[in-house]
């Protein structure tokens, strides 16, 4: 076994050196009923076969390799330059861990504080941590912090129902054993009707920008009144989308949250992704999470190092705000090398292009009989579009043409039966685009 | 730990926080023992002025470099003012507990929680015990 | 004082922003190839600041960044309690096949059978290594799995109306992430003390059961304890907690000491979770991701995290099953968005498939093996605790009782000096100056007998040189930190975002 070193000479010599004659001796402590039990497994298999069997496996997926997706609701198809899955393919990176001792790992905490001050420019914020699991997590996470931010004496928050269903169910999982109130998203409600429901219980409330039928508002007016009611204005973003798009914490947002896939991570079927956390930095100290500060070494040299540490499980234990530990740290690194080689033009430019492409897109669909693009606010990459059809038919033409359609509405949003949140990124060419037209166009 | 200080004037409670008392006002603060332990602090966040709490309730929370820590009130009291020096210097704490480190003042509103704390004797002795 | 010369690769590397250069980029973009709209009113930033700098910039900072680090694949990382086994290439490749890594995670069920066949197969791999009913590959970490795992418990004592039981108990060597859990499910986390030989105290535990035994709702215990101690008293202690209706919960962390050799769902666990980038070698990503499925016994299944992989249509002579994902009947939810981290999955399913049942008995017999040589052979210079055959793991002391003022942090700051990652310190608690050991089974004789050699030659410095390690490290890309500066200062981003509106 190429994983295993050892020898029959070495395992003898060890055994000998601890004193006794078997390994097996060395369970001695596990009863003895229900020792050594049988596994049933597989063979040992060599990594050639692996490596055919898995390629044939994974080749019964319909994936975007082979077919031109139209699909987002969450997850993005976006080009990743070469540079960052190299960077990524460092041993030195990926086989490290947690950097709990600073002096070895000055690699994984400078990466980390860079992510972090992309992530405060893109989101208008001071402070950022170094992961959630993702943007529901992320979500989750921020209802815990308005919660201790007031002290436990608001205990409403309120939702507005644009907001990534998954990301509410996921908050809702999380607070299902503690005392507070997930409210707003029953129906759809404007930022006003949002705004209404604010009260001096309210903890904070939370938008999505763009949200989750791609759209933008401006959000300062929304800001004013949840900061006159003493709440916290929580915004759900999408980090790709604010290279070209005003920052939330220009807005007045308190806290910056969502899903960074979209910079950096591949789709890999749902995860792993990487939630992004920022706030204003009066509210640091109640996030959860790993934190990158700056400081110096005993030389003076400028150093960095995790901080803040009290906050976490490990020191605080049962009264430690979540129970985190390992977080998305590689994802982290992905979005920082993605985020250095675009850059501040780049990044600007693939903003532009998801822009263009989905307003092209959307602009020759709502030239098709039978369509109607939804188009009351501006958008950013998605755009929903209410069809004579069900969703589902028109997706199994779609496949049929090597096209993944987009998401159907209905299921999350019963009003919204036929109507379909299309995605259009820089990865689909107007020959992509003229195509779904067209067979969307022939569809009785 | 040989030359920490426990003024004899203080009453002190098992979880480390000293008590001066005045009338029905009392000054409130960690002890020597408590700094020490702690480390250096880093950070300091207390309740607000006009909080009534009761015996042995958080009235705030002190940090190190790797520890937290509550700290609690030793008799139940109305919070009169708080130590803001306290939010730029933390670490006056570590420097001196018992004079500029202080951390509240209370209105006491039940003085006969008085009797359930130790005096600097018997406080020293459950210090040297642990 | 020693002196040693830095090697010139080491010294530290400037931020991204101190090399941007207005006007540089990373990344050759395409045109835009269809008409341009206008751009939304009032809603475009003016100001960005990203970095500015070239492809082979990125590359050169980013790979002297990764030289910084210690890591697996560069030397020796006996991190107790967090299994930094060797990671194989072929599970990163796996991972990287346009099949796997170009899925979109919504697609309908039809277009995703690859990846379902995998998640189900690994599912069914994983209830049966630790004897479970089912499993649940949703958590995203050994932490989410815990957090899975304790609201499983809530909401079936809640279904059956046993509303009361509001207590979990933990050992007072438990993880910080256990009680930090229970916390977070909204239930009071009651501490238990160990006795003499590591093992829960059986006789407090039965003392906390008799007098409130109805409240208590479950129990957390990791099976080796974090003392890499098995706990002998396990089946008594499994038998206390179920018999006032309470349910047990298997900390998985130390997994890798367990495979082929005990299941927990038979010895009478009701649910545990599995750390996939520990026992399974998923990568540590220098803090995730993780992954942490659970799995569960008949009673919890309905309970389970969702969603997870069921067949939905039998395997016929010609077509092979259907797969599909599903809600459990009264799952306690979702824990993330999609299902789980799925590109760990197929990590996890390549090192099951490369080592099979005998080899994952062997992956085990040989952690269990290392820890113990290395404990044998450390036994007569430093105090370790508990004698008694650990498992893949060990504590020892990290001082001396002839030597003043040397603590585990100056020992482990000292390895670092000759190339070994330290040992995790001042875990658990409950050990003074506590040394967590563990070598893993990837690693062969010769580089434990290093270390053996080492930690003897660093026992030595501490009585002739002790300033060597106080002032430890010296060849390190940096000596040690001020911690209390960065918790003061707080600088936690080199970029001031610009003032916002309303501040």
């Amino acid at each position: 076994m190429a994983y295993i070193p050892h020898t029959e000479v070495e395992r003898q010599q060890m055994l000998a050196a601890i004193g006794v004659t078997t390994i097996e001796d060395l369970f001695e402590a596990v009863p003895a009923a229900h020792r050594f039990p049988a596994l049933d497994l597989p063979e040992p298999m060599s990594e050639m076969d692996i490596v055919r069997e898995m390629a044939a496996m994974s080749e019964a997926n319909e994936h975007a390799g082979d077919f031109a997706l139209f699909r987002g609701a969450g997850a993005y198809h976006h080009f990743i330059p070469a540079v960052v899955n190299h960077t990524l393919l460092r041993g030195e990176f990926f086989t490290a861990y947690t950097p709990y001792q600073p002096e070895v790992s000055q690699g994984t905490l400078q990466s980390i504080f860079e992510y972090q001050s992309m992530m405060c420019a893109l989101t208008g914020m001071d402070a950022a941590n170094a992961s959630h699991y993702d943007g529901a997590t992320s979500l989750a996470e921020a209802v815990t912090v308005a919660y201790d931010v007031q002290r436990g004496k608001r205990k409403k928050f309120i939702f507005s129902h644009a907001i990534n269903p998954q990301y509410r169910a996921v908050a809702r999982t999380y607070h299902q054993g503690r005392d507070v109130q997930l409210v707003g998203d029953d129906k759809a409600r404007s930022l006003d009707e949002l705004a209404a429901m604010l009260d001096d219980n309210t903890a904070m409330l939370t938008v999505s920008y763009p949200n989750f039928f791609g759209q933008i508002e401006d959000l300062t007016a929304l800001a004013e009144k949840v900061h006159a009611a003493g709440a916290l204005f929580c915004v759900v973003a999408n980090p790709l989308a604010l290279g070209l798009l005003k920052s939330p914490g220009a807005m007045g947002a308190d806290m910056v949250i969502g899903e960074a896939q979209p910079v950096g991570v591949p789709l890999s079927y749902g995860g792993p992704y990487l939630g992004f956390f920022a706030t204003k930095q009066k509210h640091v100290r109640k996030i959860a999470g790993r934190i990158v500060g700056e400081t110096v070494d005993s030389d003076g040299k400028r150093a960095y190092v995790m901080t803040l540490r009290p906050r976490e499980q490990d020191i605080r234990r049962e009264k430690a705000s979540s129970n985190i530990c390992t977080n998305q740290g590689l994802m982290a690194l992905a979005a920082c090398v993605y985020l250095s080689a675009m850059g501040k033009n780049g990044l600007r430019k693939v903003g532009e292009l998801n822009y263009h492409k989905a307003h092209y897109a959307a602009d020759q669909i709502d030239k098709l009989q039978g369509y109607k693009v939804l188009r009351d606010k501006a958008f950013f990459n998605e755009f929903v579009v209410k069809s004579l059809t069900p969703v589902s038919d028109i997706n199994a033409a779609l496949i049929e043409n090597g096209i993944i359609g987009g998401y159907d509405l209905g299921p999350d949003y019963p009003t919204m039966t036929d109507h379909m949140l299309l995605c259009v990124t820089e990865m689909n060419s107007k020959d992509e685009i003229d195509a779904l037209v067209e067979i969307l166009g022939g569809i009785e | 730990m040989a030359d920490l200080k426990y003024p004899e004037d203080l009453k002190y409670a098992e979880s480390d926080e000293w008590i001066r008392v005045d009338g029905d006002t009392a000054t409130i603060g960690i002890s020597d023992y408590a700094q020490e332990a702690l480390n250096d602090l880093v950070y300091v966040e207390f309740k607000e002025v006009g909080e009534t709490l009761a015996q042995g309730e958080a009235f705030g929370e002190v940090e190190s470099v790797k520890a937290a820590s509550e700290v609690y009130l030793p008799v139940a009291g109305e919070i009169t003012a708080v130590n803001s020096d306290l939010e730029g210097d933390p670490e006056t704490v570590n420097g001196d507990p018992y004079g500029a480190g202080w951390m509240i003042k209370i209105k006491i509103t039940d003085s006969s929680n008085l009797a359930n704390l130790m005096d600097a004797t018997a406080y020293k002795e459950y210090c040297d015990n642990r | 004082m020693v002196s040693i010369e830095k090697p010139q690769e080491q010294a530290l590397e400037p931020l991204i922003y101190d090399i941007s250069v207005a006007g540089r980029i990373g990344v050759n973009l395409p045109n835009c190839d269809v008409p341009e709209s206008e751009l939304p009113d009032g809603l475009v930033r003016d100001e960005l600041n990203l970095p500015e700098v070239s492809e082979l910039q990125v590359v050169r900072h980013f790979l002297k960044l990764s030289q910084l680090n210690h890591a697996i694949d560069k030397g020796f990382y006996p991190l107790g309690s967090c299994t930094m086994k060797y990671n194989p290439k072929v599970n990163e490749d796996m991972a990287r096949l346009a099949g796997y890594a170009s899925l979109h995670p919504s697609v309908d069920d039809e277009s995703a059978q690859g990846s379902l066949a995998l998640m189900y197969q690994l599912q069914e791999w994983l209830a049966e290594i630790s004897g479970f009913e089912a499993t649940s590959l949703a958590p995203a970490a050994g932490a989410q799995g815990e957090f899975a795992g304790i609201l499983m418990i809530r909401k079936y004592h809640l279904e059956r109306g046993d509303t009361q039981r509001t207590t979990i108990l933990v050992p007072n060597s438990s993880h910080g992430t256990n009680p930090a859990t229970v916390s977070m499910a909204g239930f009071k986390a009651l501490e238990l003390p160990s006795d003499a030989k590591g093992n829960v105290d059986v006789e407090a535990l039965q003392k906390v059961c008799d007098e409130q035994g109805d409240t208590i709702a479950g129990m957390m215990i990791t099976v080796p304890s974090t003392l890499g101690l098995f706990e002998e008293p396990i089946l008594e202690v499994i038998d206390i907690v179920h018999k006032v209706g309470g349910l047990m919960y298997m900390d998985g962390a130390n997994m890798n000491a367990l495979m082929g050799i005990v299941k927990p769902g038979e010895v009478g666990f009701d649910v545990m979770h599995y750390n996939l980038h520990k026992t399974f070698s998923t990568p540590h990503g220098g803090g995730g991701p993780g992954s942490g499925p659970v799995g569960v016994n008949d009673k919890l299944k309905p309970y389970l995290p969702g969603p997870i992989v069921d067949i939905i249509e039998e395997e016929t002579d010609e077509e092979p099953p259907l797969y599909g994902l599903v809600m459990p009947e009264k799952s306690i939810g979702r824990l993330k968005a999609f299902h789980g981290n799925f590109g760990m999955h197929i990590r996890a399913y390549a090192y099951i498939r490369a080592y099979g049942g005998s080899g994952l008995r062997d992956v085990t017999r040989h952690a269990v093996l290392n820890a113990n040589y290395i404990r044998a052979q450390l036994m007569d210079t430093y105090k370790v605790p508990y004698p008694r055959y650990c498992g893949h793991e060990f504590v020892l002391e990290g001082h001396f009782d002839d030597v003043d003022d040397i603590h585990a942090l100056d020992i482990s700051k000292r390895l670092m000096d000759y190339g070994i990652h330290p040992p995790t310190n001042y875990f658990p608690l409950i050990v003074p100056e506590a040394l967590l050991i563990e070598p893993t089974e990837t690693e062969g004789k010769e580089e434990l007998d290093n270390f053996i050699d080492v930690m003897k030659k660093i026992a030595a410095e501490a009585r002739s040189n002790p300033e060597l390690l106080k002032n430890a490290p010296h060849v390190a890309p940096t000596r040690r930190l001020d911690e209390k500066k960065a918790a003061k200062d707080l600088i936690l981003c080199c970029s001031p975002a610009l003032p916002a509106a309303g501040d």
